[in-house]
C-alpha cells in the first residue's frame, strides 16, 4: 500500500479511487444521529467502510464512539439517518436480524455455559446441524488457540483466555462485519501488544471487516488501516494513521494524536510557496504553504517533537535551504529519558518552550545534552503543519 | 498453645448465651414433643404418643393439608408475579409511573399485617367472594410477592446487561435471550424466592385469620385456637414437624444457592 501524504486534508481522499470504483462500500453510514434526552451523543456522522477494512473509531470517552458502534450492532436505534449494509437499510433492524456480531468490552461470556457452548451459542440459534456446529466450534477453538479448554467455564479462564473465547464466539457465525468494543482494554500491556498483532493477523487471514472502538490512540494507529477520530458526536477526521499523525486537520486532533509543539500566531508574509507566520512564543516561522488556503486571522503552527532537531551551533548548512530553515535558540530546561528516545524541553530565548524527541541510537552518547546547556532547535518548513485555531 | 481461631472465654460465653436465647425454647419444644406425659410441663419419659395422636386428629391433619396447599399455590403464584415485576422494574424501559409501581410493589413489606388482612377481608366481602382456600391463597400471594420481587431484583441488578445483549447479538430475539441466558442465571434467586414465600405463607396467622372462612382453617389458626383452650403436648409434636419441614426447605435453598454460586455472585440471601 502506498501511503503517500496527500496535500489535501480531505476525509476520504481521491487517492483510493480504484477501491471505490471496484464496488460500493460494505457499510455506509449516512447522517446518523442519536440523542439521549438533551445530549446529542452522535451528531450527523457519515462514513463508508469498505469490505476487508480494519477501521478504528478513536476518541476520548463520551465522544459518541461507543454509541455509534451500538447503533451498528442494533442495541440503539438512530434518531436520524440511515445505516446501509450492502443495499439494505438496517438502521431499525433488531440485533438478531443483522449479519453483524460484536465482541463486548467486558466479553459478556455466558457464565453458566462452557467455552464450547459459548462458542456454539450463536450457531445453535442459526439452526445449524449438530455435526456442523461441532466442526465449526473445533475450527474456532483452533483459530484462537484454546485447545483443551473447551469444557471450562468462563470463571476458570484467565483474562487473555476469556478474550479469546469472546473473539471466537463473535467470529463463529462468520459475520459480514465484526464490531470490537475496546477489546483489549482489560488486558495488561504486554498481553495487549501481542494480542494486537494476533488480531491484525487474524483479520488479514480471514479477510473480514473489523470496526474497533478504542480510546487508545497507539492501539488505533497500530492496528487500523483507517482511523475515524470522533469528538463530541462528530467525526473530526477520517484518515490513515500516517495522514492523521502527519496531516491532522485541526489543532485538537494534532494534540489528541501523539505529542505536538503548537505555536499560535498570525500569517504575515508569502514568499513563493512559503508562508511566514509570526508567532508569539517562537518569533517568525517559515512554513510550507498548505494546499487548502488558510484564511486570515489566528493560526497555529504544529510541529511533532521528533521532527525538531537539536544541535550546539545550529544546523549544518545545506545549500539553498538555509534561508528557509527555522532556527530557535534556547537552553535545555528538562530532560526525560524514555529508553529508545530522550525528550528535551528547550526554553526558548523568545519565551516559549519546544519539545524535541531525539533517538538514542548509540549506547554511549558522549554528545548528550545536559541541563541548562545552550542549544539550537531547528526544523524545516515541510515538517510544519499550519492549522486554523 | 493457642489455636488459629482465637476465641476468648468471653466470646465463647456470649456465643453460647446468644444461641441458647435463640434455640433453647425450640429445643425444649422438640424434647417435650416426645414426652409421654399428658401434662406439658411434667416429664414422663420418651414416647411417640403425641405424633400418633396428631396423625389421628382429622381436624389438625386437614388444617395442615390446607396450609401446605395454600403455601405451595400462593408461593408459586407469588414467584411468577414477583419475578415478572422484578424483570419489569430492572429490565423494562423507563415507563410512566415506574417509581410509583415499585413503591406500591414493596408496600406490603412494611405494611402492618393487620391492615393488609383487614383490607383484603373488606375487599372479599365487597366482592361477595366465598372465603376459604382461594381467598387465603390470594391474600398470601399479595403478602409474599414483594419478597420474591426483592430477592429476584437484587439478583437481576447484579447481572451484567451485556449478557442479554450478547445473546441478542448472537441471534436471539429479546424473549429467547431472556429464556436462554437471564433465566438460568437468576434461577437460584427464583428458587430462593419461592421458598421464602412458602415459609412465610406456612407461618402466617394474622392475614390468614382475616381472610379464611369457616371450615377452612390453616394450621397456625388451628394451633392458635387449640392453645387458647390449653396447650396439649400434641401441639409440640405438630410444631416439631413444622420446624423439620422448614429446616429441610432452608437446607435445600442453601444447597441450591451454593450450587449456583459457582456461576457468579452468590445467590440472593434467604
Amino acid at each position: 500500500m502506498t501511503d503517500e501524504l496527500p496535500k489535501t486534508h480531505g476525509a476520504t481522499g481521491a487517492a483510493d479511487g480504484d477501491a471505490v470504483a471496484a464496488g460500493q462500500p460494505l457499510l455506509r453510514i449516512e447522517a446518523v444521529a442519536k440523542t439521549f434526552g438533551t445530549f446529542r451523543a452522535v451528531d450527523g456522522v457519515s462514513l463508508d467502510i469498505k469490505a476487508g477494512e480494519f477501521f478504528a473509531l478513536l476518541g476520548p470517552s463520551g465522544c459518541g464512539k461507543t454509541t455509534l458502534l451500538r447503533m451498528l450492532a442494533g442495541f440503539e436505534a438512530p434518531d436520524e439517518g440511515r445505516i446501509l449494509l450492502g443495499d439494505k437499510d438496517i438502521a431499525q433492524a433488531l440485533p438478531h436480524e443483522r449479519p453483524i456480531n460484536m465482541m463486548f468490552q467486558n466479553y459478556a461470556l455466558f457464565p453458566h455455559l462452557s467455552v464450547r457452548d459459548n462458542i456454539a451459542f450463536g450457531l445453535k440459534r442459526a439452526g445449524m446441524a449438530r455435526a456442523d456446529i461441532a466442526t465449526r466450534v473445533a475450527e474456532m477453538v483452533a483459530l484462537v488457540k484454546l485447545e483443551g479448554l473447551e469444557k471450562r467455564k468462563p470463571d476458570q479462564l484467565s483474562g487473555g483466555q476469556r478474550q479469546r473465547v469472546a473473539l471466537a464466539r463473535a467470529l463463529a457465525r462468520r459475520p459480514q462485519l465484526l464490531l470490537l468494543d475496546e477489546p483489549l482494554a482489560a488486558l495488561d500491556k504486554k498481553l495487549r501488544e501481542s494480542t494486537q498483532g494476533e488480531l491484525m493477523e487474524l483479520q488479514r487471514r480471514l479477510g473480514m471487516t473489523f470496526i474497533i472502538v478504542t480510546h487508545d490512540q497507539e492501539e488505533a494507529m497500530t492496528m487500523a488501516s483507517r482511523i475515524g477520530v470522533m469528538k463530541s458526536g462528530k467525526l473530526a477526521q477520517v484518515a490513515s494513521p500516517r495522514q492523521l499523525y502527519e496531516a491532522p486537520r485541526s489543532r485538537w486532533i494534532a494534540e489528541f494524536v501523539g505529542d505536538v509543539n503548537l505555536f499560535d500566531g498570525e500569517s504575515k508574509l508569502r514568499d513563493g510557496h512559503r508562508l511566514i507566520i509570526g508567532t508569539r512564543d517562537a518569533g517568525a516561522l517559515v512554513v510550507a504553504e498548505p494546499r487548502e488556503p488558510v484564511g486570515a486571522g489566528r493560526l497555529a503552527v504544529a510541529i511533532r517533537p521528533e521532527k525538531v532537531k537539536l544541535s550546539r551551533h545550529g544546523p549544518v548548512s545545506e545549500a539553498g535551504r538555509e534561508t528557509a530553515i527555522n532556527r530557535l535558540d534556547g537552553v535545555i530546561a528538562d530532560i526525560c529519558y524514555l529508553g529508545g528516545t530522550t525528550t528535551y524541553k528547550v526554553k526558548l530565548d523568545t519565551g516559549g518552550t519546544v519539545q524535541a524527541s531525539v533517538a538514542n541510537n548509540a549506547r554511549i552518547d558522549v554528545d548528550a545534552y545536559s541541563l541548562n546547556q545552550h542549544v539550537v532547535a531547528w526544523f524545516t518548513p515541510d515538517d510544519c503543519v499550519v492549522l486554523q485555531s | 498453645m493457642r489455636k488459629a481461631s482465637r476465641l476468648s472465654r468471653f466470646n465463647i460465653a456470649s456465643l453460647a448465651l446468644g444461641l441458647a436465647f435463640l434455640y433453647l425454647p425450640i429445643l425444649i419444644l422438640v424434647i417435650y414433643s416426645f414426652n409421654a406425659s399428658r401434662l406439658v410441663t411434667v416429664w414422663g419419659g420418651w414416647s411417640l404418643r403425641w405424633y400418633h395422636e396428631f396423625f389421628n386428629d382429622r381436624a389438625m391433619i386437614e388444617a395442615a393439608w390446607m396450609s401446605l396447599r395454600v403455601a405451595v399455590s400462593s408461593a408459586t403464584i407469588a414467584t411468577l408475579l414477583g419475578t415478572l415485576a422484578a424483570v419489569a422494574l430492572s429490565r423494562g424501559e423507563r415507563f410512566r409511573g415506574r417509581t410509583l409501581f415499585s413503591g406500591m410493589l414493596y408496600a406490603p413489606l412494611v405494611m402492618p399485617e393487620v391492615i393488609t388482612g383487614l383490607s383484603l377481608l373488606l375487599l372479599f366481602v365487597a366482592l361477595n367472594a366465598e372465603r376459604g382456600f382461594w381467598t387465603v391463597t390470594i391474600a398470601h400471594t399479595t403478602l409474599t410477592m414483594c419478597f420474591v420481587a426483592v430477592v429476584v431484583q437484587s439478583r437481576l441488578g447484579s447481572l451484567d446487561r451485556s449478557l442479554e445483549e450478547a445473546a441478542m447479538d448472537l441471534g436471539c430475539n429479546p424473549v429467547r435471550a431472556f429464556v436462554a441466558v437471564t433465566l438460568p442465571l437468576i434461577a437460584p434467586a427464583i428458587v430462593a424466592g419461592w421458598m421464602l414465600a412458602f415459609t412465610l405463607s406456612l407461618d402466617d396467622l394474622v392475614i390468614a385469620s382475616f381472610t379464611t372462612g369457616p371450615g377452612s382453617a390453616t394450621l397456625p389458626i388451628r394451633i392458635y385456637s387449640e392453645v387458647r383452650l390449653g396447650v396439649k403436648p400434641e401441639i409440640n409434636a405438630i410444631c416439631t414437624l413444622v420446624i423439620a419441614l422448614i429446616a429441610l426447605v432452608i437446607v435445600i435453598a442453601s444447597l441450591a444457592s451454593k450450587l449456583s454460586s459457582s456461576q457468579g455472585e452468590s445467590a440472593a440471601p434467604l
